[in-house]
């Protein structure tokens, strides 16, 4: 926002409010375990309303529910809760209640931001056996699902009837529609299709008391504060969702995607300005820099133009008359723009075979460097070049390389940063690089996080793009839902005790905000 | 850190009317004097009644920045709605989701607040699809910003969408930012003869199926159909619906203005004095016979009704479909405006308004009864 409350208020803050205070919210500290009598007790209980089967307890079996996707945060619950029903799951928050133990829920642990990492005095509560579609309406368009249902299943269960559930991240074989409720998970086609916060009626969920909570509905919208947005990309920390009604759309008949090579990067990036601005909304609009396309190529054979800079893929869909329209438009755009090459897929499986690359990105960054660190920043788009820039100084800062993959269309970046966890200080220099890639991102008035979720691994960047008082906002919002601080606490938001370590100062579009109050 | 990105575009003039505002919300936060958050009063007959002295936030207008580029629009609350349009209008882009004015002075802030949208709501989304940020001020008179002025974002809980329709109960909204769509390079309006329940099947019958359908009305056995889009699509779309269903196609003129009659209510379905309910349900949702004049939007999602019966009724039959029911315009406000809440999502609200606004001073009563 442009808004800089530094630039409105330099007559000072408030009387006698300076800062809102911070409250401090209880178990921000996912370090401490329980001492094992308390272990024990909680292990117990919850063997007391589970099945012996559907509690995990001891290191052996902990041991998989250490980390989720980002391996590079770690941690042990004291247990590992696997409820079959909604029932089973609301005794679990009963007791969690009762014995004051920290929830963390869990999908399919794909989450790339440490969000479902275990809190070392809690319990993990995996919802990955709630696994069933309830109920498929293809007159309504909707399907109503339990959490641990795949992403994808949804779509295969809704393909018989010509429809299908929009957001497809790239995880989508594997994630579920709970974790994606989690993270208002988005994908590939989300310019044109939306966020999981766009294609979700209702959820039905249980606060920390146990209690049922049902948002949303079977409207497209319901009464009263839209508390189902709120809970949509909350990390967990407001409700635990049980069922969740999604809307399902027609396939369209037919898509095909243009892929551009572009002899510059910033090229490239006009080039997408350009086919917006000709009033064109692509399916879907990604990049990909040198370095990732030749890292890719060798291990996918997508067909990519390892002569260019940067390669766009733009996809079109709709009926086939659509869709000829559209790719002639955006060729012709696209060639206005300065592309080198272009190359519009024949069929089906070419198609997919350009867009397989970009969905081996990830995979092909794990071939060329034993590890890397995905960052998930976003940014107007304007300040691609800069961002772009800026990178490759940081390259030679830290002395690491980073690929560059972009959902274009809406200013998502994910640059991969390459590093070896077993050199001694490159995880230090990754992390480093990473937080002043969301540092600028912020200063180009940006965002941390554009769909991975804070989690544990971007708080500290948090403290960057929001001040004491929107923080405070935020624990407002997570005191009404969840009074006791229990369902996932310590994730997504900073303390200003944990600000103040950090050590940076929160940045509105290259302003520091508040300059009259003093600093830590 | 470097500073040298583009200056903070706060309009030129906002300075003052937001200082104003900062020092009006503080002292009545101070002497616990409730305010009446307000725009242009194009929406004063909806929503809960207001009540506490009245706060214009008309001054603060302008638009802050906008990018056709970056799809992305910022303005202050304050800004007619009719400004924001035009300025888009004139890069052929506007907000897809077709926010009613009802007057000449609608705002921006007032549509976020009102959370209403019109006739392209069931293809393109609601207002909330398209807030990607706000600004909004808390009783300290500190200005928070959520959310910001790219399309993802899930940094913090998303309380700039919750601000969509929150009838200004959470605080006044400053300043907001909203996603922006390229117009349709193509457009058709059809219209057919068919019964109330013909119609409903047709709808849900197209609803699943590829069409570029971007508005449905109908009303007293006529459908209108909008199509929109590639022109390709339109033009194929319009010549099947023709074939199968004798429609024919409204001149554009006609068609623009029966859309805009249907959006601003102004439509002659809407004149008279019976109460107007608003039934937002699944499509699917049976064909409900209240006596009175009926008229359904949103592929059959929005049922419109002017009837003098028992409002028990009709909330009672919204309920049970899985929809809920809004007094939308009525003589008596008795019942409430909008559906109850459950219990649990009520105590959510209580909790909520208690931590934003712990001693009641925005739009008190608005939005829930007592709130």
């Amino acid at each position: 926002m442009n808004l800089s409350p530094s630039e409105q208020f330099q007559d000072g803050p408030p009387p006698g409010r300076v800062a809102t205070p911070d409250p401090e919210p209880r178990w921000s500290d996912q370090t401490e375990p329980p001492d094992p009598q308390r272990a024990a007790r909680i292990v117990s209980a919850l063997r007391a309303v589970l099945p012996a089967a559907s509690v995990l307890a001891g290191v052996e079996q902990t041991r998989p529910y250490e980390c989720d996707g980002l391996s590079a945060f770690r941690r042990l619950p004291v247990a590992v809760c696997l409820p079959e029903s909604e029932a089973q799951v609301q005794q679990v928050l009963r007791v969690c209640r009762a014995m004051d133990v920290p929830v963390v829920a869990r999908g399919a642990g794909t989450s790339l931001s440490g969000g479902a990492m275990p809190h070392a005095a809690g319990i993990v509560l995996s919802l990955a056996r709630l696994n069933r579609i309830l109920q498929l309406d293809p007159a309504a368009r909707t399907a109503r699902v339990q959490p641990g249902v795949r992403n994808l299943a949804i779509s295969e269960a809704a393909a018989p009837h010509g429809l299908y559930y929009a957001p497809d991240p790239s995880s989508q074989i594997a994630c579920t529609i709970g974790g994606n409720l989690a993270e208002n998970s988005g994908g590939v086609h989300c310019l044109k299709y939306g966020l999981t916060v766009h294609n979700v009626l209702r959820v039905r969920g249980l606060t920390i008391d146990g209690e049922i909570l049902e948002l949303g509905g079977g409207a497209l919208d319901a009464p009263g504060l839209d508390l189902l947005a709120l809970t949509i990309g909350s990390e967990g920390m407001l409700t635990v969702v049980t069922e969740a009604t999604v809307r399902l759309v027609p396939r369209p008949q037919l898509a095909r995607v243009v892929m551009a090579s572009f002899d510059d990067v910033v090229k490239a990036g006009d080039a997408v300005a350009a086919i917006i601005g000709a009033g064109i909304v692509p399916a879907g609009l990604e990049m990909m820099d040198r370095k990732a396309t030749e890292a890719v190529e060798p291990f996918v054979r997508a067909g990519y133009d390892l002569n260019a800079e940067a390669i766009l893929l733009a996809e079109s869909d709709g009926t086939p008359e659509e869709v000829d329209e559209e790719i002639a438009r955006m060729g012709a755009v696209l060639r206005g723009a300065g592309a080198t090459a272009l190359v519009v897929s024949r069929d089906e499986p070419e198609r997919l075979r350009f867009w397989s690359g970009r969905k081996n990105a990830f995979p092909a960054a794990g071939r060329i460097s034993p590890d890397y660190y995905c960052m998930d920043g976003t940014i107007p788009r304007k300040n691609l070049g800069r961002m772009l820039a800026a990178i490759a100084d940081m390259e030679r800062e830290y002395g690491l390389r980073c690929m560059n993959v972009f959902h274009a269309g809406d200013g998502n970046l994910h640059p991969l940063i390459l590093f070896d966890a077993n050199a001694p200080g490159e995880w230090e220099r990754a992390d480093r690089f990473g937080a002043d890639i969301l540092e600028l991102c912020v200063e180009l008035g940006g965002t941390v996080t554009g769909e991975h979720g804070v989690g544990v691994e971007k708080i500290n960047s948090m403290c960057v793009q929001f001040s004491p008082a929107e923080r405070a906002a935020f624990f407002a919002v997570k005191r009404a839902f969840d009074p006791p601080g229990l369902l996932n606490p310590g994730k997504a938001i900073p303390t200003l005790a944990r600000c103040a370590e950090y050590g940076k100062m929160h940045v509105q579009a290259g302003r520091i905000a508040f300059p009259e109050i003093p600093r830590f | 850190m470097a500073t040298d990105v583009e200056p903070a575009g706060v309009a030129r003039g906002a300075d003052a009317p937001l200082r104003a505002l900062r020092d009006c919300v503080r002292a009545a936060d101070a002497d616990r004097i409730r305010l009446r958050l307000r725009g242009g009063g194009t929406k004063d007959f909806y929503g809960e009644p207001a009540a506490g002295e009245p706060l214009d936030l008309r001054p603060l207008a302008g638009i802050v920045a906008y990018e056709p580029t970056e799809l992305v629009v910022t303005a202050c609350a304050g800004t007619p709605l009719a400004e924001l349009e035009q300025v888009l209008a004139e890069r052929r882009q506007w907000l897809p989701f077709e926010p009613p004015h009802f007057g000449a002075g609608a705002t921006v802030g007032g549509m976020v607040a009102a959370g209403l949208s019109g006739p392209g709501r069931a293809s393109a989304g609601a207002v909330r699809d398209y807030v990607l940020g706000a600004v909004l001020m808390n009783p300290q008179g500190e200005l928070l910003h959520f959310g910001g002025q790219v399309m993802k974002n899930v940094a913090g809980y998303d309380l700039s969408r919750v601000l969509a329709g929150s009838m200004g109960v959470l605080g006044p909204i400053v300043q907001v930012s909203l996603k922006v769509l390229p117009m349709p390079a193509a457009g058709a309006t059809l219209h057919l003869h068919a019964g109330l329940r013909e119609a409903l099947a047709l709808l849900n019958r197209w609803g699943g199926q590829p069409l570029p359908i971007t508005a449905t009305a109908w009303h007293a056995g006529e459908l209108r159909v909008r199509l929109a889009g590639a022109r390709a699509a339109v033009e194929a779309a319009a010549r099947r619906l023709g074939d199968a269903h004798a429609a024919r196609a409204l001149e554009p003129q006609q068609a623009d203005g029966y859309w805009a009659g249907v959006r601003e209510h102004t439509d002659a379905f809407f004149d008279g004095d019976a109460p107007l309910w608003r039934l937002s349900v699944p499509s699917t949702a049976p064909a409900f016979e209240f006596p009175g004049r009926q008229l359904i939007e949103w592929g059959g999602a929005l049922r419109w009704f002017r009837t003098e019966v028992d409002p028990s009724v009709v909330r009672q039959a919204a309920t049970t479909v899985g929809g809920h029911a809004t007094l939308f315009r009525g003589r008596a406000r008795s019942g409430g405006t909008f559906a109850p809440l459950s219990p649990a999502v009520l105590e959510l609200h209580r909790r909520l308004k208690r931590e934003f606004d712990p001693r009641g001073i925005f739009n008190p009563g608005r939005l829930v009864a007592g709130l």
